[in-house]
């Protein structure tokens, strides 16, 4: 799985027929391959016909899985059941069941909340951003980005609820009416957070069902008795009707104009339950762009993690290209460096502000006795991305691989050195204690690891893991003018008249 | 109209269903139904192909005006419960701040804006196409199944005051279509 070589002739042969002829037609760099118009590499390689791209997404669905999806599939299952007899520990014996301490009142479960927060944050970047910045690459992967956006927000607000070990009380979160007669306090920032998080999942459920009612619809005409019925259900009737469509892509683009606003607002949001405290360490102005780069840039490596696998397993390998993750590494490889430069610029304040606190915290972060987090952060967040500048390494899976699971790590451990080395110097000494994780901790931690896998096995057996009706508008032969060069011609009066050449009936000139 | 039951022609007859070979075929198509005068009358393609909506002459969408009231009250929403809670419901002195700090409202404000926008954006769009209608007379032609992989298809509905069985029907295979087919409900 290594390498750039095996690009070639899979959608075809599966799919049957390719258009036009067949001879280097695999090859971005062939001329019949290019765009014809801005003489770009084809994003879909092999040049498939529509009929091709949906046989490729939906045929994972209607056989049997594979050994190996059961393998992960189970496997995550049984993380999930580690989840759930820790979260049931928790519940029953308290939060000392956790490594937490005076002062160390957050550790791994607020970690764990910014960590899965922050992994959504590269779905709704390709799904919503991306779509307004007109970027097409992002049709192969956005249906599964989202997902994984879902999914991280589902392992996220397990974490809210469970942190104060009594989940009988969750509901003081909310703005309900209750017995005791009490509001919330809706000027902290942990009640903005409800509304961020809860407001972003909602959303980007939204969004995501959006995107695959016609792509519901192609499952639902593929297949017959009880699986056509539930697709049918699901897919609402839809039937392709343009005047659907427009009000469709109407709604498209409006969601992807209030998702953007909102995913920047989401990561700002959770950076403010630090920033707005009073503690060196987290009360820092820079704190929600960089809580925003360093989500996108977790999320990813969240992605590349995910495609690696996915493309291997379900054949994707002409929908999901080489230059797809060549754009990630690159977009890994920005938002690394804009981590970087936040780290080095947290230490710059610390001492331009003159405040002895603020100085103690972070020369205490580097050197002090979680030193050891704190360069497993900028080792795996600041140093292993700049691998990316080599083209050899963003052209190979294998690297592309480890270096996402190194992000991932060194995400984590942002969130960790933030919370835990900010707290566990307190402003007196005799507070002073050290955090060390207990086996809930950890259990509980892999356990949302389960979770996350387990829900991303069930959408790729049983949704399409591709927007087909997004990847089948980038195809060259989608556009209902077909592109070609424009042929300039000159009429008798000299003036030129450029025409696509279909319609090309140049005044009074043959075509 | 309304949810389940899709607005259909009165009687048997629902129209007249061509399939054509590419997205450009069908975009002549509908500038030609358009220009024949046909009112009641569809496209159906496994994509949005674009430009298709001028082709067929329609009028651009109001669903943004649905987004913006919905988005406002959203936001009204938001600064009301904020601000009858932190007035009437609960005053409490947070840091010496009045009761109506309307700086602190502003996230919780955002938030529900743009909760109530998108909540217009997709149940809008639901309802302006009418949907969910789980049934449809096309449903029961085996070729429009294509309408959603790689079929490129023109309706013409029975009760758009210029159909003709015969005349519509030959319209439809002048332009260039496939196959042409009446279909009943």
């Amino acid at each position: 799985m290594s390498g750039t070589q095996n690009e070639s002739g899979a959608i075809g042969a599966k799919g049957g027929q390719t258009a036009g002829s067949s001879a280097g037609l695999a090859d971005p760099n062939h001329p019949e391959n290019s765009d014809p118009v801005d003489h770009r590499a084809p994003l879909i390689l092999g040049a498939p016909t529509f009929h091709a791209i949906t046989e490729v997404v939906a045929r994972p669905l209607e056989r049997k899985p594979t050994r190996g999806w059961w393998i992960c599939f189970l496997t995550s299952v049984a993380m999930v059941g580690v989840l759930g007899v820790s979260i049931a520990w928790l519940f029953w014996e308290g939060i000392g069941v956790w490594g937490l301490n005076n002062p160390v009142g957050w550790a791994f479960d607020i970690t764990n909340f910014v960590f899965w927060v922050g992994i959504g944050h590269a779905g709704t970047l390709i799904s919503a951003i991306l779509f307004l910045f007109r970027q097409k690459w992002r049709t192969s992967i956005n249906r599964s980005a989202e997902a994984m956006t879902l999914f991280a927000v589902m392992c996220a607000l397990i974490f809210p609820g469970i942190h104060i070990g009594r989940p009988w009380v969750a509901y003081w979160m909310f703005p309900i009416p209750n017995q005791m007669a009490m509001w919330p306090q809706f000027r902290s920032p942990l009640m903005w957070d409800v509304f961020a998080v809860s407001i972003y999942g909602s959303v980007s459920a939204l969004f995501w069902f959006v995107g695959l009612v016609p792509d519901l619809a192609t499952i639902r005409d593929r297949s017959t008795g009880l699986r056509r019925k539930i697709f049918g259900a699901l897919a609402l009737g839809w039937r392709g009707s343009m005047r659907h469509w427009q009000h469709y892509e109407k709604a498209y683009l409006i969601l992807a104009g209030l998702a953007t606003p909102l995913v920047l607002s989401v990561h700002s949001i959770v950076s403010m339950d630090f920033a707005t405290s009073q503690l060196p360490g987290w009360h820092t102005t820079i704190f929600p762009p960089y809580f925003v780069a360093g989500a996108i840039f977790s999320g990813f490596a969240m992605v590349v993690t995910l495609m690696v696998i996915t493309r291997k397993a379900f054949g994707l390998e002409e929908i999901i290209t080489m230059k797809h993750f060549d754009y990630m590494a690159k977009i890994m490889l920005v938002t690394g460096m804009m981590v970087g430069y936040a780290y080095g610029l947290e230490f710059f304040i610390a001492w331009f502000s003159g405040s002895a606190y603020e100085l103690f915290t972070f020369k205490n972060r580097a050197f002090g006795p979680y030193a050891w987090a704190y360069w497993t952060m900028v080792s795996c967040n600041v140093l292993s991305p700049q691998l990316f500048w080599f083209k050899k390494v963003r052209g190979s899976l294998v690297w592309l691989f480890v270096l996402s699971i190194f992000v991932n790590i060194g995400m984590w451990f942002e969130r960790f050195v933030i919370i835990v080395t900010s707290l566990h110097r307190d402003f007196l000494p005799s507070s002073w204690f050290y955090f060390r994780p207990t086996l809930f901790d950890v259990s509980t931690m892999i356990g949302s690891f389960g979770l996350f896998f387990m829900m991303f096995c069930l959408f790729v057996r049983f949704l399409p893991v591709v927007a087909t009706a997004e990847v089948k508008t980038v195809l060259p032969q989608a556009a209902a003018h077909p592109p070609q060069a424009p042929v300039i011609q000159f009429d008798e009066q000299g003036g030129r008249d450029a025409t696509d050449g279909r319609f090309g009936l140049a005044p009074g000139g043959a075509a | 109209m309304g949810l389940l039951r899709p607005s259909l022609p009165p009687g048997k007859s629902f129209g007249a269903l061509a399939e054509f070979a590419d997205p450009a075929e069908l975009y002549h198509a509908c500038e030609a139904v358009r220009d024949a005068g046909y009112t009641k009358w569809d496209a159906h393609t496994p994509f949005p192909v674009h430009g298709l909506d001028r082709a067929m002459g329609l009028k651009p969408s109001r669903l943004p005006w649905v987004v913006l009231v919905m988005a406002l009250g959203g936001a009204l929403a938001g600064i009301g419960l904020q601000g009858w809670v932190s007035t009437t419901a609960y005053p409490l002195v947070i840091s010496g701040k009045p009761f109506f700090s309307w700086p602190a409202f502003v996230p919780v404000t955002f938030e529900l804006s743009i909760l109530g926008g998108a909540l217009g954006a997709v149940f809008g769009m639901f309802a302006m196409n009418q949907l969910p209608t789980l049934y449809h007379p096309l449903f029961g032609k085996t070729s429009f199944e294509r309408a959603s992989d790689d079929g490129f298809f023109l309706s013409i509905e029975s009760w758009d005051p210029k159909f003709d069985p015969d005349r519509t029907v030959e319209l439809l295979r002048q332009l260039g279509a496939k196959e042409v087919e009446l279909v009943h409900s």
